[in-house]
């Protein structure tokens, strides 16, 4: 079981990134804070506690990797790079802002500690294969992590990596789902349905383990666990709600890719314990 | 008769010989490693070879993460599927994002006729001409194979190197010594140019002997890479010869005609007759009696030189 004081300090940086997602999003009056929202409580996991990163070192070979195949949440990515060191924090309102380097979607080229272009959804993985399979060949030990959304694993492309991941049992990397059942156009469940989720996965020979995606305890124990399998892939399947952590935006799709007006992020900020004026 | 030799046998011994030398050199297959020669690289370096299965999406994004762990992936599909299963891969993380990726498009142009129009590749170089930041590099015949392989390996990001499946006749010499984005005039020439890439360059000089027969002094420019194109060779035979041929085994529409109409239009104005496939598909038959008969013939090459001059001649 995790330490309680880490849990304690993980959901106290979640809230930050959180309150960040909101600001970040009214600032550029457009982005995606509902995926950010659902993705908080387990970036703040990767980074504050589980990811091998040095930010003064973006380019370090021995690095773990973290993939947002999901790459319209960067928000929520950004402001976890920002907080860890990597940037100041206050390049994160810059955001879709002309010659920012903070892009609509991640950058590798322009955004310190970002590892992976993405956006066009279902690339993530297949390139995180390719990451786990650089580390095999050159006999390195870092690991790679990827967030996919549903989104992701409704393109077929994810499916070819995870078929490639499992018989290669590439157990230097872990897959995090961040599974909020919602999507641009409504429900998952109701557009294309993923269930049975876990089964696919596990039919594709990957380890898989079920949890609530915004209990710290049970994040970090998960990815305790993901690291002691070495002979398979490994996939977080954590059940999240889209818009966490804000009433008005919780389990409500249209919150996808909608900005908070001015009014609605002083509501927002205030539920996250911060009063706010812009 | 010239000498025929394999492309695919000195694809096969260019990459192993490249893999000698550079250690960083991994090469992928979607299941084409015995279709393309890229197995001699599997026999000789194991450890570095991955075949991804059918997956060509997967091909290019796991080449992507292998470029980030610090090595040089030569993925390996056929020319069409890269041009268009493949492509959003190819966009974002080769052509945006720089990856440094090299993609060796096996049995490109109508190269694998037999198989049909649905495996012959007749517009990826218009596709892949029209991405930002993408090399496309087309070798003439196999001692063109060999000298440019090295150089796509040395070269910054990403590379679409296009290979002919089959025997092709041997144009070069050890003399020849190409380098990446520098055309090379083969035969000078002061009436018109006759500018070829591939397997076309061959023709090209035919046609050029032949021209001569006919009081037509013809310049023949080999365009082994089309993008970057050597806009300044172009522009000087336009302006040496002020008339031009085109001649690529490849649609009319946007390969290595649509670049050189592209320089020439902005630059120096001459009369462009452009050698190629029309805008059709082509049908399944004998490689050589398929070209010529989809207007990639020698006197396909006659007839658009003369009426490239007449053009000059008539203004």
């Amino acid at each position: 079981m995790a330490d309680p004081a880490l849990i304690e300090k993980l959901e106290t940086i979640a809230n930050r990134l959180r309150r960040h997602v909101i600001k970040m999003t009214h600032a550029a009056g457009s982005g995606h804070p509902g995926g950010s929202l659902s993705a908080a409580d387990m970036v703040a996991a990767l980074y504050f506690h589980e990811l091998r990163v040095d930010p003064r070192r973006p380019d370090w070979p021995d690095r773990d990797r973290f993939i947002m195949s999901k790459g319209h949440a960067c928000p929520v990515w950004y402001a976890a790079l920002a907080e860890r060191g990597y940037f100041p924090v206050e390049d994160l309102v810059k955001l879709r802002h002309v010659s920012s380097h903070l892009q609509g979607h991640p950058d590798m080229r322009k955004t310190p500690g970002v590892d992976m272009t993405a956006g066009p959804l279902g690339n993530g993985l297949s390139a995180g294969v390719g990451m786990a399979l650089g580390a095999r060949i050159t006999g390195r030990d870092f690991r790679t992590y990827v967030m996919v959304g549903e989104g992701d694993q409704q393109e077929g492309c994810t499916w070819e990596a995870a078929m490639m991941a499992g018989f290669h049992k590439l157990g230097n990397l872990t897959l995090l789902i961040d599974y909020n059942r919602s999507q641009v156009d409504g429900k998952s469940d109701d557009i294309l349905c993923l269930d049975p989720l876990a089964d696919k996965w596990r039919s594709f020979n990957w380890a898989v383990r079920q949890i609530d995606g915004h209990d710290l305890g049970q994040i970090l124990d998960a990815l305790a666990w993901a690291r002691d399998v070495t002979d398979a892939p490994t996939a977080i399947l954590a059940h999240t709600v889209k818009g966490k952590g804000v009433s008005f935006m919780e389990d409500r799709h249209e919150w996808h890719g909608k900005a908070p007006n001015t009014g609605q992020a002083i509501a927002a900020l205030a539920e996250l314990g911060e009063e706010w004026q812009p | 008769m010239t000498e025929l030799a394999s492309m695919r046998k000195a694809y096969g011994q260019a990459l192993v010989e490249l893999g000698k030398v550079n250690p960083d050199v991994v090469v992928l297959s979607a299941d084409v490693s015995n279709s393309d020669h890229s197995y001699m690289f599997e026999e000789a370096f194991p450890d570095r070879f991955v075949n991804v299965g059918i997956a060509e999406q997967c091909l290019v994004d796991v080449a992507v993460g292998l470029a980030y762990s610090g090595k040089i992936p030569f993925a390996n599909t056929f020319a069409f599927l890269f041009a268009t299963r493949a492509l959003e891969m190819v966009r974002t993380h080769l052509c945006y994002g720089k990856a440094n990726v090299k993609l060796m498009g096996a049995y490109a142009g109508i190269s694998d006729s037999f198989d049909g129009p649905t495996h012959h590749a007749i517009t990826d170089v218009a596709i892949m001409r029209s991405l930002p930041n993408m090399t496309i590099v087309i070798p003439g015949d196999p001692v063109a194979l060999e000298k440019l392989l090295p150089q796509v390996a040395d070269w910054p990001g990403p590379v679409f190197f296009r290979l002919n499946r089959n025997e092709v006749p041997v144009l070069f010499d050890d003399s020849y010594a190409p380098r990446i984005g520098e055309a090379i005039t083969l035969r000078p020439g002061n009436d018109v140019t006759l500018i070829g890439t591939g397997l076309m360059v061959g023709r090209c000089l035919e046609a050029a002997e032949a021209l001569s027969g006919e009081g037509i002094d013809a310049r023949v420019l080999e365009v082994h890479t089309i993008k970057p194109l050597d806009v300044d060779s172009v522009l000087g035979a336009a302006r040496e010869t002020g008339a031009l041929v085109t001649a690529e085994e490849h649609s009319v529409i946007g390969g290595l005609g649509g670049a050189v109409a592209e320089a020439v239009s902005d630059a120096c104005p001459v009369p462009i007759k452009r050698v190629g496939i029309a805008d059709e598909f082509a049908e399944t038959g004998p490689y050589f009696e398929i070209l010529d008969r989809y207007g990639m013939s020698v006197e396909h090459i006659l007839v658009a030189a003369r009426q490239a001059v007449a053009a000059r001649q008539g203004r």
